[in-house]
């Protein structure tokens, strides 16, 4: 088998995985899947830009804010359907990564990581400041009357793990494409070498720019995913915390690989989830997690694997 | 109270506030300078610092003042110690990558947070102050009678505030004279400006490196313990100090000390006042939206050379 169709199957194995898992995991996984499986998405985001492109934000809960709020304030304020407030949370995600990105792309290395986390924290005291609409640190619910989608009522557990699923699969799918195509073998260019990827004639910042937006699209998604799953938009989401998440998940599932994203956080989720049953300090273990994994694996699980023992793996 | 009262007393806060600024600020810009590297834990040597004063002056008891100076010169340090630890353990280990030190030091953020939490617990204790007098202070007015000095009702400042600041600046004086007077600051100024051609002359500089990554935690801790009297200590209290040191130093330019005193200077004199005049949480989007904008189109800082 070629290696594009070796990792075709494996997406398509994977995917098959996923969606048995439902018939056979009890009722607690299940739902612990559905949010794996939206945040795998914001991950996904986050290794576009990171893992492929070589860019490392700090800032990302800003886009997954930016989605969230853009179906929370779509559905509270404008009294939006699911559809449209959907896409509200997306194009607000996507502009939003344009007008940062046009302005943080100008800066590289460690000022990029700070010029990023700088906007996040803005984003995250406007969203403090209209507290108004937004209802601050408390969030707000989505009534679960309004989360109906062409009459499949999404509260169910059932209709809530296959709406991740679809998501998931679509955008799951779609990364993978969109690494085999030309556009990206040029963001791997450019972070190999950005300075090579310019002398070949590549316009290296527009395609900075637009891995910044798609990744910003994935956030964005994910954000509008998980108020429409679960019904809490809060500012919460925006905090540092949540620009460092993405970047743990992808750094322990494995940076630069499709699978890398949802191991990661399949990973993560458990170890807090059982960590958090004995200690309150669970975020301890995920200290610990990181500088293990910067002083041993810094290619991650999947990266390891692909070093190791599979190097087909995408 | 009148305008100007009003206006003395923001601004007496403001250098408060950037009296403990200007020294957590430096140990952020000293470990950039030297090791080109961003310390995200940074914020945790304070927060440490701060519960150690508190550790110290609790089991020590007796009159505040001696628990104080025992936390004032120990706490700094035994900081500076954990933080040299760290730098031996983890930071050497990755060669001082920036994108991997930053991850590692995220680590060592929630490490030591969290440590904290579950030993420490999640209450804010606070720290007597060794001398807490409140001093009155004077305004002057061209009334109707001429020049009058008086003295009105809520302008005033306690005793210890001013220690803070008056320390602040001794703390600041010897380090400058340190760095550019004894040859401890000349090795630490070779490793910044050349580290190879500095090791190639006989400066070690993987111990350079760790005593820099120790003084800096040590000089946030000292921060910390100057506030600690002020502010309660808690196991989240290295949040804000992080955010706003940075902002310190890139405004100031990465690196550039002189900079650092400035910027630190302006940040915490025009927060202190801001948040006399206006809500603080718009205070805080300006200035934080600023921040981002003087590092894209200005990404040296203020007075920093733009670096290679």
């Amino acid at each position: 088998m070629s290696k594009a169709a070796k990792s075709n199957a494996l997406h398509l194995a994977i995917l098959a995985l996923l969606f048995a898992l439902f018939f056979v995991l009890p009722a607690y996984h299940v739902g612990a899947f559905s949010r794996i499986m939206v945040l795998a998405i914001y991950a996904m985001g986050f290794n576009l830009l990171f893992g492929y492109t070589g860019l490392l934000s700090l800032g990302h809960a800003m886009f997954f804010a930016a989605g969230m709020y853009g179906f929370g304030l779509g559905i509270s304020q404008a009294g939006f359907s699911v559809a449209p407030a959907f896409l509200t949370g997306i194009i607000a995600a996507s502009v939003l990564a344009l007008v940062v990105g046009y302005l943080a792309l100008r800066t590289a290395g460690v000022a990029f990581m700070i010029v990023t986390l700088m906007f996040a924290q803005t984003v995250y005291l406007v969203i403090l400041y209209f507290g108004e609409y937004t209802r601050g640190d408390e969030g707000f619910v989505i009534q679960s009357a309004q989360r109906v989608f062409f009459g499949i009522d999404l509260t169910t557990e059932t209709a809530r793990y296959f709406t991740a699923f679809v998501l998931f699969a679509i955008c799951f799918l779609w990364a993978a494409k969109l690494i085999q195509m030309p556009f990206g073998k040029r963001l791997v260019a450019i972070r190999e070498n950005e300075e090579r990827a310019r002398m070949l004639g590549y316009h290296t910042d527009s395609y900075k720019l637009r891995a910044l937006v798609v990744s910003g699209a994935f956030s964005g998604i994910a954000g509008a995913s998980y108020a429409l799953l679960f019904g809490y938009v809060g500012a919460s989401f925006s905090t540092v915390q949540y620009s460092i998440f993405p970047l743990l998940w992808v750094l322990l599932g494995g940076a630069g690989t499709t699978i890398g994203p949802l191991i990661g956080v399949i990973f993560m989720f458990y170890l807090i989830d059982i960590s958090s049953s004995y200690t309150t300090a669970y975020m301890l273990i995920a200290g610990v997690v990181l500088v293990l994994l910067t002083l041993f694996a810094p290619q991650g699980l999947a990266g390891t694997l692909r070093k190791r023992v599979f190097p087909w793996l995408p | 109270m009148d305008f100007g009262p009003h206006l003395m007393l923001a601004s007496l806060e403001g250098a408060v506030i950037s009296a403990i600024l200007v020294l957590t600020a430096m140990g952020l810009s000293i470990v950039f300078g030297v090791m080109r590297v961003v310390n995200v834990a940074h914020g945790e040597f304070f927060m440490l610092g701060a519960v150690f004063a508190w550790v110290v002056t609790t089991t020590l008891g007796g009159h505040p003042a001696i628990g104080f100076l025992a936390a004032l010169i120990t706490v700094p340090i035994l900081v500076g110690c954990i933080a040299a630890g760290a730098d031996r353990l983890i930071l050497k280990r990755v060669n001082y990558d920036p994108d991997r030190t930053i991850v590692a030091t995220i680590g060592i953020l929630y490490i030591i947070q969290q440590t904290t939490l579950m030993t420490y617990g999640p209450e804010a204790r606070p720290v007597e102050a060794p001398f807490n007098t409140r001093l009155s202070l004077p305004w002057f007015e061209f009334g109707e009678n001429g020049f009058e000095i008086f003295w009105p009702w809520g302008l005033s400042i306690t005793s210890y505030k001013l220690f803070v600041i008056v320390a602040a600046i001794v703390v600041l004086t010897t380090l400058w004279l340190v760095l550019t007077r004894t040859k401890i600051g000349l090795i630490m100024r070779a490793t910044q400006q050349d580290s190879d051609t500095a090791q190639a002359f006989g400066i070690p500089v993987g111990k350079v490196y760790s005593w820099v990554f120790g003084l800096g935690a040590g000089l946030a801790a000292l921060g910390a313990v100057l506030v600690v009297p002020i502010q309660q200590a808690h196991y989240l209290m290295g949040g804000d100090p992080l955010l706003l040191a940075f902002i310190v130093v890139i405004i100031g330019g990465l690196g550039s000390l002189p900079g650092t005193v400035i910027a630190a200077l302006l940040i915490g004199m025009s927060d202190g006042i801001i948040s006399v005049f206006f809500s603080p949480t718009l205070a805080k989007i300006i200035a934080t939206f600023l921040v981002a904008m003087v590092l894209v189109f200005r990404p040296q800082g203020l007075l920093g050379k733009s670096v290679a």
